[in-house]
């Protein structure tokens, strides 16, 4: 009886759902803007409230912002390198700011509670549309560093260090996009579908160990993608002697 | 029926690609110029300042830690020169004082001695006048003595 029961509930969950808004002819998942636009919001709104009044002792807000901004240097610096890191800052700290905003958001607000007339709310890396768009910007701006930095100089790392490795080297251009997107988009996923069946299963206790992981998931997820995507700049303007 | 509904609906479904996400996409960029305005730069600027301005002052901290170091130096050997300049002069005093006392000592006990052979010289002719005239004395007496007895016979 419990194994009939299950599967429909689990269907409850609403997984694969969406909230579609539909404009002209193109159709969009409303529920990942809405999320995305509320944790932006507050982000945004956390980030003017810090840097309202800049003072040479930070104070507040300003010294966790400062903290943040040293951990985002000291990532892409590392991964970079000291040449053109300074470029690439902003893309490498937005990416990790808005994959944390949106995996801890996801997380930590009871989404669930807000009724949509379909689909739900939730963390907006659980859609496979945000997290292929991040990837996909990444693939272009490490072309971009590449060829910006190097001209077409750049395409001897695919001959790099010998030709045999062409073929591989191709390939890694299209695993790159997709292994960025998917680790992102299932490790998000499958974290709230754990935490959703646990609390439709055992409502009380048992889900708080595993919302924790979920948050240390979260965290670690978005470090993960930063330093990728911050490796693969990296990599692409990286001197061959 | 799960599965089904996972992959192969049209309408929905988890792998469900459509205008999401190239406005994503073009909401993420949106984000970096918004952030690097608001956020990057302004923090980079506060940062990247006083990072300068705890560098300098370290710098600066060195070259006066040099600077003492080397008066230390300069005012030791100063302190040294001086200690010895006044063991110079002590020593040399010491020298002048000795030789000074010695000097006094000598005038002193060949003064003494002067007056002692002065001295030893008068007692020797007083001893010689006294032993003379006491042999005159006696001298006297035996003649009186002898005139005296001769003269009673």
């Amino acid at each position: 009886m419990f194994l009939n029961y299950l599967p429909t509930n689990f269907a409850a969950l609403e997984v694969g759902q969406h909230l579609y808004w539909q404009i002209g002819n193109i159709r969009l998942h409303g529920q990942v803007f809405l999320t995305s636009w509320i944790l932006l919001g507050a982000l945004l709104v956390f980030i003017s409230l810090g840097t309202k009044k800049m003072e040479n002792d930070p104070k507040g807000l300003q010294n966790l912002l400062e903290f943040l901004w040293d951990y985002i240097r000291d990532l892409a610096r590392t991964q970079i390198g000291e040449k053109v890191y300074r470029d690439w800052m902003p893309f490498i700290g937005t990416l990790f700011l808005f994959v944390f905003v949106s995996n801890w958001g996801g997380a930590l607000i009871p989404w669930r509670l807000i009724k949509l007339p379909s689909g739900e709310l939730g963390a907006p890396t659980a859609d496979i549309n945000t997290t292929i768009a991040l990837a996909l910007l990444v693939s272009l701006s490490y072309f971009y560093a590449g060829l910006s930095n190097k001209g077409w100089r750049y395409f001897e790392y695919y001959v790099h260090p010998t030709p045999i490795m062409l073929p591989f080297k191709i390939l890694e251009d299209f695993t790159k996009p997709l292994s960025l997107s998917f680790r992102l988009f299932g490790n998000i996923l499958a974290d709230e579908l754990v935490v959703g069946v646990l609390v439709f299963l055992v409502p009380l206790v048992l889900p708080i160990p595993v919302m924790f992981l979920g948050l240390f998931t979260s965290a670690i997820q978005a470090l993960i993608f930063a330093t990728l995507a911050a490796y693969y700049i990296g990599e692409a303007v990286e001197e061959h002697h | 029926m799960l599965a089904f509904d996972f992959f192969c609906t049209t309408e929905g479904g988890l792998f469900d690609i459509n205008a999401t996400l190239p406005l994503m996409a073009i909401q993420v960029v949106a984000l970096t110029y918004i952030l690097n305005s608001l956020f990057f730069k302004p923090v980079g600027n506060v940062v990247e300042k006083r990072e300068k301005f705890v560098s300098n002052n370290i710098m600066e901290a060195k070259n006066k830690l040099s600077e003492v170091e080397k008066l230390e130096a300069d005012l030791l050997s100063q302190l040294q020169s001086a200690r010895s300049e006044a063991q110079k002069i002590v020593s040399e005093a010491e020298n002048e004082s000795d030789k000074l006392y010695k000097e006094a000592l000598e005038l002193a006990n060949n003064e003494a001695n002067a007056s002692k052979e002065k001295a030893r010289l008068e007692i020797e002719n007083q001893t010689s006048s006294a032993r003379e005239q006491l042999f005159k004395q006696a001298e006297d007496l035996s003649e009186l003595i002898v005139n005296r007895l001769i003269l009673k016979k």
